[in-house]
């Protein structure tokens, strides 16, 4: 099967930083790969070019075989790191909202994720805390039925119990031919539902690799090898 | 409870843990396992992970899939007996070696294991 994402030679430049330095890249479908760096590493960066927010400087991004365009945001769920839904919404609002953009937005999956939070979906958005705002964006992303998700740090505000609540979600709800990117720096909190990791560092990709094979072979968690690796 | 380390690989140690729960009785001989997701979300790891753990569970015959039905643990009680042989002899054995760097002789380590066996019985 094609892969769902695959970067070629890919360079992003923002006037004379270097953001993406020629990153080659392949992911294949049915995996779950946390895009780990530190903060301004380019993980952002990556995740906008698959999403068409930014254009490449050189280079290719090609997801399911296309470029970004309508076509593939069509298959693409995109959790940005930040809010970006009205604050006047009530969380039924938003949930007509992605019913008219997305034709996979499954309402009756979503309404049940709500339930089980025993969220009352006419609440207003800015009534929300911070935590559960996350949740309520989180189902809204996983509700549709995409190849390929993307969550730019999907569990960065919230408290240990709403993280397991959130992987939970994302590990229920890809389907079997549908990969998820989850960019984040708390790696010890999510590499346990990771089937890859990357690490990205000043905009280079230094190593892409199943979690098991250097759990086995270096006997050291991801988390561990991140704190070597990028070592202050 | 599924608690995982973080050292060594997932997979192996949802091995481990499927095994302690058969050789504890928690499924028994015949039963239905859950489906690979919801043993995932149990565990709060990767359904692939688990499917792996599965697999390898299947290629030693302690569980087995049917087509249509689902997963299952063996019904050969046999092999359960077996595997609980193994995991006990395991434990006895590291019984002896921390036994034995404390400086004991064979013939002490089972004059008090008897010993506290007794009291224990005396207990219950």
């Amino acid at each position: 099967m094609r892969a769902i994402l695959e970067c070629k030679s890919l360079n992003k430049k923002y006037a004379n930083l270097v953001a993406l330095n020629n990153v080659n890249l392949t992911i294949e479908r049915g995996k779950i790969i946390g895009l780990l760096g530190p903060n301004g590493s380019g993980k952002t960066t990556l995740i906008k070019l698959i999403n068409g927010l930014l254009v490449p400087t050189s280079g290719e991004i090609l997801i399911d075989g296309k470029k970004p365009g309508p076509e593939t945001k069509r298959i693409v769920s995109y959790l940005p790191e930040r809010t970006y839904l009205p604050e006047w919404m009530k969380i039924t609002d938003a949930i007509s909202f992605f019913e008219d953009f997305y034709s996979d937005f499954d309402r009756a999956k979503c309404m049940d994720m709500l339930k089980r939070l025993n969220l009352d979906p006419g609440r207003r958005l800015k009534n929300l805390s911070k935590g559960t705002k996350e949740k309520v964006q989180l189902i809204l992303v996983m509700s549709r039925q995409a190849d390929l998700y993307c969550l730019d740090e999907p569990i960065g505000g919230v408290d240990p119990a709403a993280r397991d609540y959130i992987l939970n979600t994302i590990i229920s709800n890809y389907s079997e031919n549908a990969s998820v990117i989850i960019s984040t720096h708390l790696i010890s909190d999510i590499e346990k539902v990771l089937d890859e990791f990357i690490f990205i560092k000043d905009g280079n990709i230094s190593v892409h690799a199943a979690v098991d094979d250097v759990r086995l072979r270096e006997g050291k968690s991801i988390d561990t090898l991140f704190r070597e690796v990028f070592r202050c | 409870m599924w608690e995982l380390d973080s050292e060594r690989p997932v997979y192996i140690q949802l091995i481990e843990k499927l095994k302690a729960d058969i050789i504890s009785g928690y499924y028994k001989a015949g039963d239905k396992l859950p489906s690979v997701r919801d043993l995932a979300a149990q565990a709060l790891v990767n359904p692939n992970t688990m499917q792996k753990a599965l697999s390898e569970l299947e290629r030693t015959g302690l569980i087995y899939t049917n087509r249509t039905a689902g997963r299952f643990i063996t019904s050969d009680e046999s092999i359960i007996r077996k595997l609980k042989e193994e995991a006990a002899a395991l434990q006895v054995r590291e019984f002896i070696n921390s036994m034995k760097q404390l400086g004991y002789e064979p013939e002490q380590i089972i004059e008090l294991v008897t010993r506290l066996l007794k009291v224990e019985g005396n207990q219950d």
